[in-house]
């Protein structure tokens, strides 16, 4: 049997900043809170650009609600509040009179269920960024086998682009999602557990195509799936929560994290003897 | 090479379909008996011996083969297959007195003369609802355009917008919808006829109606609006829409099947609404294509005018109107029941 650290060697190793856009996104001492409860705590954290960052731990330390911060989601629930600051190109998307759709479209999301929007077709889907931004584009048909190709789903698809994007499968759909999210040229793509419902088949294309994707953008995702997080990143963020507010551990490049991470408590998770 | 066949073991066996009708037919037989002998009389009593009956013999079978679960289970199922009837018996019994009372009165010239020309005691070949017609569906039309806006907007607030005062907006529309439609009326006559029109349309009526209808329409707005996972609203911001593009793009047409039924739950208060309509529109007898002035008359009105005329021409005339309204009705729910099935396609 492999171990997860022979895996993490498997795959080459990259030069990170070779062919990315900007100059990345960080996040710097970024708290979270739901109400009174402090969902997170100081957490600092640099993504190079065009690596493939996969935040790992178990239940409810954070990592989703970390991930929401980076592009202003998480405000979306009533009682949230935050603390800290997330830099993209150098300037803090929190700062005052930034225009938060434009951030938005800078830092795309890929969720955790897929949810084509279910009132379109298949191609409108793929476009519905576009409109939903109102941007222009000059080429629409290109655009849409572009992003299709680049999510690995154009050759399923491309002969029923007017069917509707509930008619595929899940896996399917999943990719159609990664493909509206590309639509809109993001810098970076932040993924929220994207495998987690889908069938190990569905899961190696769509990890062929985060590996594919990071030539361009940076990808942070999150994962349960430690042999994931061993395949497809660049660097590995450990997350735990003590019972208290969740925090990160520890962060390195991936194959030091699953051959010698540094903190106890990250061997005995990667080792599976806890989570 | 042997090939097995298909079969269906559960489904029930001819002896046991024939043992139910069995037990069927001893059941009314057994009501028959029952009622000729004993003093009970009439359909009611028919009905309530047939019903226990039914009921013990089914149970005393299933108990006999399986046991007092069997029995139990029996029993429940006729009970349930009972209500059922009873629901039904109401609602058949009155499209059955509405059709054979209203035929006798559809004739073509019902469909192609007002009653401006005709008097109540008048042949039913003389005179005809036309403008009766075109009154409600000028009424359900004006109160739609103005009700189906607010509503919706109504819904958003709640479920979008989630602002400072959907707490006591939420309440006040439920209390709305309990508003006796005489009150919503005489508002508008207190409110908008006497001080500013001081006179009868089609239009105070609709305003009227437009009361009756919003808090339908935004009720059932708010209910299938919830029901649109939040995952397709951070979607769409995620995606860079603004909150409003995201709910004219992704929410409302995700929602429009349920959208299109609360419209139609909205045209069903209000299609037959009588009492505000006595007071606002002035009932004409006249096709009045102008509903911001003069009097205009409508389906509901006719027929309470036409009873209340008390000759036989007229009161066959108000069933046909009655006959004509749940006709309209049922049209109107069906094709929008119809539009919002169909699927979209390019």
């Amino acid at each position: 049997m492999t171990s997860l650290s022979d895996v993490a060697n498997a795959v080459a190793p990259r030069v990170p900043g070779t062919r990315a856009l900007g100059t990345g996104l960080e996040a710097r001492g970024i708290h979270a809170w739901f109400g009174k409860h402090h969902a997170l705590e100081n957490v600092s954290l640099d993504f190079a650009p065009g690596t493939v960052t996969a935040l790992i731990g178990p239940s409810g330390c954070g990592k989703s609600t970390f991930i929401r911060t980076l592009n202003r989601m998480h405000e979306f629930i009533p009682s949230a509040a935050m603390a800290g600051e997330v830099l993209l190109d150098g300037k803090d998307v929190y700062a005052p009179g930034t225009d938060v759709t434009k951030i938005r479209l800078q830092i795309g999301m890929v969720f955790q269920k897929p949810n084509p929007f279910p009132s379109m077709t298949i191609g409108e889907n793929v476009l519905s960024g576009l409109k939903l931004a109102q941007l222009k584009v000059e080429n629409k048909d290109d655009l849409l086998e572009e992003c299709l190709e680049r999510a690995g789903l154009w050759k399923e698809v491309k002969d029923r682009l007017g069917a509707h994007g509930g008619s595929l499968s899940g896996g399917q759909q999943q990719r159609l999602c990664i493909a509206r999210a590309l639509a809109v040229k993001p810098q970076v793509l932040l993924m929220d557990e994207p495998c987690s419902a889908l069938d190990p088949g569905s899961t190696l294309r769509i990890e062929e195509t985060i590996r594919q994707l990071s030539e361009t953008m940076t990808i942070v995702i999150v994962t349960h799936n430690m042999q994931q997080a061993a395949r497809v990143s660049d660097y590995t963020a450990f997350f735990l929560s003590d019972g208290g507010p969740g925090q990160m551990i520890e962060v390195a490049p991936t194959t030091e994290i699953f051959s010698r991470p540094k903190d106890k408590r990250t061997e005995d998770y990667v080792t599976g003897r806890f989570g | 090479m042997s090939t097995v066949q298909p079969t269906r073991p559960w489904v029930a066996s001819k002896q046991d379909r024939l043992r139910d009708a069995l037990i069927f037919v001893g059941a009314i037989v057994f009501t028959y008996l029952l009622v000729e002998v004993t003093p009970l009389k009439g359909k009611l009593a028919y009905f309530i011996v047939f019903f226990f009956s039914l009921m013990i013999a089914n149970g005393f079978t299933g108990g006999l083969r399986f046991g007092f679960p069997a029995a139990k289970d029996a029993i429940i199922k006729t009970l349930v297959a009972f209500g059922a009837v009873v629901t039904v018996i109401p609602i058949a019994s009155i499209l059955g007195t509405v059709i054979s009372k209203g035929y006798k009165g559809i004739k073509l010239n019902l469909f192609t003369q007002d009653m401006s020309m005709a008097t109540p005691t008048d042949p039913l070949n003389n005179g005809g609802i036309l403008h009766a017609i075109t009154g409600t569906l000028t009424l359900v039309a004006l109160a739609l355009i103005m009700s189906v806006p607010l509503g919706i907007l109504t819904a958003l607030y709640l479920t979008e917008i989630k602002g400072r005062f959907s707490k006591p907006i939420k309440f006040l529309v439920q209390a709305m919808s309990g508003v006796p439609s005489i009150v919503a009326g005489l508002f508008i006559l207190s409110a908008v006829l006497y001080p500013i029109t001081k006179s009868y349309s089609g239009f105070m009526g609709a305003l009227a109606l437009t009361i009756l209808m919003i808090p339908t329409v935004a009720r059932t707005s708010e209910e299938v609006l919830n029901l649109i996972p939040q995952d397709l609203r951070e979607a769409g911001t995620a995606l860079g829409g603004t909150q409003w593009r995201t709910v004219a793009m992704i929410v409302l047409p995700a929602a429009r099947s349920g959208l299109i039924t609360a419209m139609i739950l909205g045209v069903a208060r209000i299609a037959g609404e009588t009492a505000p309509l006595l007071l606002l529109t002035g009932g004409g007898d006249k096709v009045n294509p102008n509903p911001f002035s003069g009097s205009m008359g409508s389906l509901p009105y006719y027929i309470w005018k036409s009873f209340n005329a008390g000759s036989e021409e007229s009161i066959t005339r108000a069933w046909a109107g009655l006959l004509v309204l749940v006709v309209l009705v049922l049209f109107l729910f069906t094709s929008a029941r119809f539009l919002s099935t169909r699927k979209v396609s390019r």
